[in-house]
């Protein structure tokens, strides 16, 4: 370490304030961490809480249908009470296999050796550039989260006639909310045959106010110099590529994009935490911990979640978790492995404590499925360890079941129509 | 004996020594050259910002010299420009990297032809060329593969947007004038002085360089000088992230394609750790007409993967596309055409540089040069005794250790402000970037001189924050710009 650069230690640093991150903060607080440092790089607490006006939220944690900001300022307040460190406008550079922090804000440039570290960072939004939109690079091309903050925070007006791609949950909400600022949506559109988005979101957002949804398709040209002019959508076949003569020009002045979120794991790769190619987040055992000792990950950052109440259920559990490693608890034994089956996008943790029991995995399918028969199976005895049926299941949708008895093999968790 | 300066303004006050159109690299390099001298120095630029046009489209690096013939402009001023532009980058304080390159040859029978290059480097004075064979190439370049491989040791990378910036701060420095959004829209003649009048009003100038790139010979016409004809030829490019696991020391090359108006699709490393595929190389009719398309971008990856196996499957974060200012109309494909670098006969005092394509970023400083020369022999030109050559130090707080991070916070607390998560921009660097001596203040002024915007969220964090700290710069939220003109990103507030 170099000389004149301030070093401070703590229990427990959590990284990131949004519904995992101050959920994580409690937790830890909960099972017994002494000082326990909570570093949010925006101004305020909360997250992308903060720009999502909307409600829905707080229905598992709070039992009521709340907005985004109010989420935030309930859990935030319960922070307050709490003797926790909480910094904002801190922004967390590095962090190192050993737990240190190089940490900046306003108030210095110091490092922070903690006890263990909760990873709660979040998203950010795929952009155009990652799907390779071709066309001219004019302004009013904007991710719908970008768009959000701009709109809800900012009070500006992106744009007069916007064109949405991707049907994720953001681009939902954000079509509604153009449409009540009277900014026309001339459509939203979807490469894939389903709804990236929640089905109460396609219903109350795109069906309530006429704005149309067409599945099978993208935007495969961008025209405009300065700004944007118009786009070019086309139907796509079963490969997904565009379909030639059903190019279609579609005049507006902005392009929202929903096209998928990406876990925010720069720090995590920098401390070396190994990842899932599946969720894009940390390798997890049931406690939550990475591949990194002491290293904890929850929310976002470890896998998308449709509803911010199960991040914060998990930053909570990521948060004890920390708390009890601070504190020196380690568990013992080998552990298993555990797998994405047929139609089954990912499963969560991907690795058990062997000889544990009660372990809760939650997993999400590649494909709408219906009359589902998801089994949990042990993939050296052939045993079923969990099995549940559904009418149907939406990749929207999280999942989440219950493994009663104690494990000693890998797993696999399938579903079979 | 009064210096040129003093008797002109003894005669035509508000008169210009020298006005130089247009602000790309050239220009800039131009502009800083004459700034040495006693002279009252101009330079006009249409766009919102320096290096707009040509410069900023390219693959960004120090060429050598042995692709263009022996004895031409081109060679000439590469050869000199490689010799002058290590030790000027490093003056000016622009990072740039000595990597050499490889051009690989995957077949044997591709051998001539790099023997062929090495021969016309090395007539032209080009240090070091060797060829090398398999052995070389996995030791020089371990992810490259060919038979055998033309090595260049003292090819190199650099920025050439912010080896732009840095000529024309180190020229404002030394008191040149730059205006931006100052497009020359007609030329008239008075009194031995050029009149060049623009939407900002007239001025004047007794010899004008017209570096005005894919524009140059449309600015030429407007002096009644109808000797050029500029085709724009588009080359688009693809960039990885930072963190594809592809650690690339150099540019890689193919053997020059014979029918390709450019050096071939070619596979080069930025100082930051990305690597550029590219460019593609097709004539276009419209020199604004930046469009990506889907079927070269396909054509960029087939053939860098064709080059390097290890680049499948490897993500992107950005595209971008330039334009070369050709002097070979479309249908000529494959011809030589030289750098253009005169003075009219007809308009005595008017100098244009036409066709400054590759190398032309490398070349920039000895065509400087060059003009300079040409302008001395007409007039006497008298050094400055407080020339500065340097230019103020940029500093980047990614780049700084622990200790030094922690003195500038301490010492003011915009450093401790993170605007950038991807690239750790702080807003004391985007407030300094803001603040630059030409009055640039759109979002991709930001982005190239700060690297904000330009990792792999493309934007969608630290595009919110600048629009904020713009605002506290006092730019209007509806003169919020993407690159000036056009291009504005809102209309108004939502509510009152």
């Amino acid at each position: 370490m170099k000389r004149n650069v301030p070093v401070e230690t703590c229990d427990v640093a959590v990284i990131g304030a949004g519904p995992a991150g101050l959920a994580a903060a409690l937790g830890a607080r909960r099972a017994g961490a002494g000082k326990v440092l909570l570093l949010e790089r925006d101004r305020t607490l909360g997250g992308i809480l903060n720009q999502c006006v909307h409600d829905g939220f707080g229905l598992f944690l709070y039992k009521e249908t709340i907005s985004g900001p109010e989420y935030a300022e309930r859990l935030a307040e319960d922070v307050a009470r709490e003797p926790i460190a909480v910094e904002t406008g801190a922004m967390v550079l590095d962090l190192t296999p050993k737990r240190v922090l190089r940490v900046n804000s306003r108030a210095g440039y110091r490092l922070v050796r903690a006890g263990a570290v909760v990873l709660a960072m979040g998203c950010r939004e795929r952009t155009r550039e990652m799907i390779e939109i071709p066309g001219t690079r004019p302004a009013g091309v904007l991710t719908a989260g970008s768009a959000q903050n701009l709109v809800n925070l900012q009070n500006l007006r992106v744009g007069n006639e916007a064109v949405i791609l991707g049907s994720g949950d953001i681009g939902l909400i954000m079509a509604r909310r153009l449409v009540f600022e009277g900014i026309a949506v001339k459509g939203v559109f979807e490469i894939l045959p389903w709804a990236g988005g929640l089905e109460r979101n396609v219903r109350q957002c795109l069906t309530d106010f006429g704005i149309p949804l067409e599945l099978r398709s993208t935007v495969v040209e961008i025209r405009g110099r300065d700004r944007v002019e118009s786009v070019v959508v086309a139907r796509v076949d079963e490969a997904m590529a565009p379909v030639a003569g059903t190019e279609r020009i579609v005049p507006c002045d902005t392009l929202l994009l929903s096209v998928g979120l990406i876990p925010e794991n720069e720090l995590s790769k920098r401390a070396g935490v190994e990842l899932s190619p599946l969720t894009g987040g940390a390798v997890v055992d049931e406690r939550l911990m990475t591949s990194v000792p002491g290293v904890f990950s929850c929310g976002n950052v470890l896998h998308i979640h449709d509803v911010a109440d199960w991040a914060s259920f998990e930053g909570s559990a990521a948060g004890e978790n920390a708390a009890r490693y601070a504190a020196g608890e380690r568990a013992a034994g080998a552990s298993v492995r555990v797998s994405a089956g047929p139609s089954v996008k990912y499963a969560l943790p991907q690795r058990l404590t062997s000889g544990r029991d009660g372990a809760e995995l939650s997993f999400r399918v590649a494909r709408p499925l219906r009359d589902v028969r998801m089994e949990v199976r042990g993939n050296t005895s052939g045993k079923v360890y969990a099995r549940k049926k559904y009418a149907r299941l939406l990749p929207s949708e999280l999942q989440k079941i219950k493994v009663k008895d104690a494990v000693a093999e890998d797993l696999e968790v399938g579903c079979h129509e | 004996m009064m210096t040129g300066r003093e008797a002109m303004q003894d005669h035509h006050p508000g008169v210009y020594d020298v006005a130089v159109i247009g602000g790309g690299v050239v220009g800039c390099a131009v502009l800083r050259e004459l700034a040495r001298y006693d002279l009252r120095l101009l330079l006009l630029e249409r766009e919102a910002d320096l290096a707009e046009g040509v410069t900023k489209g390219n693959s960004g690096v120090i060429h050598a010299g042995f692709n263009v013939p022996v004895r031409s402009l081109k060679a000439r001023t590469n050869v000199a420009g490689l010799g002058i532009i290590y030790p000027l980058a490093s003056t000016l304080g622009v990072p740039h990297r000595k990597t050499g390159k490889l051009v690989v040859a995957l077949a044997d029978e591709d051998r001539p032809r790099l023997e062929e290059l090495k021969a016309q480097g090395d007539r032209s004075g080009v240090p070091g060329l060797e060829i090398v064979d398999e052995a070389a190439i996995r030791r020089l370049e371990p992810l490259a593969r060919g038979r055998w491989a033309l090595w260049s040791p003292h090819t190199g990378i650099i920025s050439p947007y912010e080896f732009t910036y840095a000529l024309a701060e180190c020229a404002a420095q030394n008191g040149a004038e730059v205006r931006l959004e100052t497009p020359v829209a007609a030329v008239s003649f008075r009194g031995g002085l050029f009149r060049l009048a623009t939407p900002k009003g007239e001025f004047e100038a007794r010899r004008v360089v017209n570096c005005a790139g894919l524009f140059a010979d449309e600015v030429a016409r407007l002096a009644g000088i109808d000797d050029y004809r500029v085709f724009p030829y588009r080359g688009e490019y693809l960039i990885t992230d930072k963190d594809c696991g592809f650690r690339l020391a150099m540019p890689v090359y193919p053997v020059p394609p014979r029918d390709d108006p450019g050096l071939g699709i070619h596979i080069t490393p930025t100082l930051e750790g990305h690597v550029i595929l590219g460019p593609s190389a097709e004539p276009v009719g419209d020199k604004r007409d930046l469009a990506s398309t889907r079927e070269v971008m396909a054509r960029l990856k087939a053939e860098a993967v064709r080059l390097m196996p290890g680049l499948a499957g490897v993500g992107f974060i950005h595209s971008y596309t330039g334009l070369r200012p050709k002097l070979v109309d479309p249908s000529g494909r494959g011809r030589f055409e030289d750098f253009i670098c005169e003075e009219s006969e007809r308009r005595p005092g008017w100098i244009s540089l036409v066709g400054i394509e590759s190398p032309g970023l490398t070349a920039a400083p000895a065509l400087a040069e060059m003009v300079v020369a040409m302008i001395g022999a007409r007039m006497d030109l008298e050094l400055k005794p407080d020339f500065r050559p340097e230019r103020p130090v940029h500093r980047r707080f990614a780049a700084m250790a622990d200790d030094k991070r922690a003195e500038a916070v301490a010492a003011d607390a915009d450093w401790g402000e993170t605007v950038c998560r991807c690239e750790h921009v702080t807003r004391a660097e985007v407030v300094a970037a803001l603040r630059n001596p030409f009055g640039a203040r759109t979002l991709d002024t930001v982005k190239r001189r700060t690297r904000c915007g330009m990792g792999r969220c493309q934007g969608g964090f630290c595009g919110p924050r600048l629009v904020e700290i713009l605002q506290d710069e006092g730019v209007p939220v509806d003169r919020v710009t993407k690159r000036g003109g056009g291009s504005r990103l809102f209309y108004g507030r939502i509510k009152g």
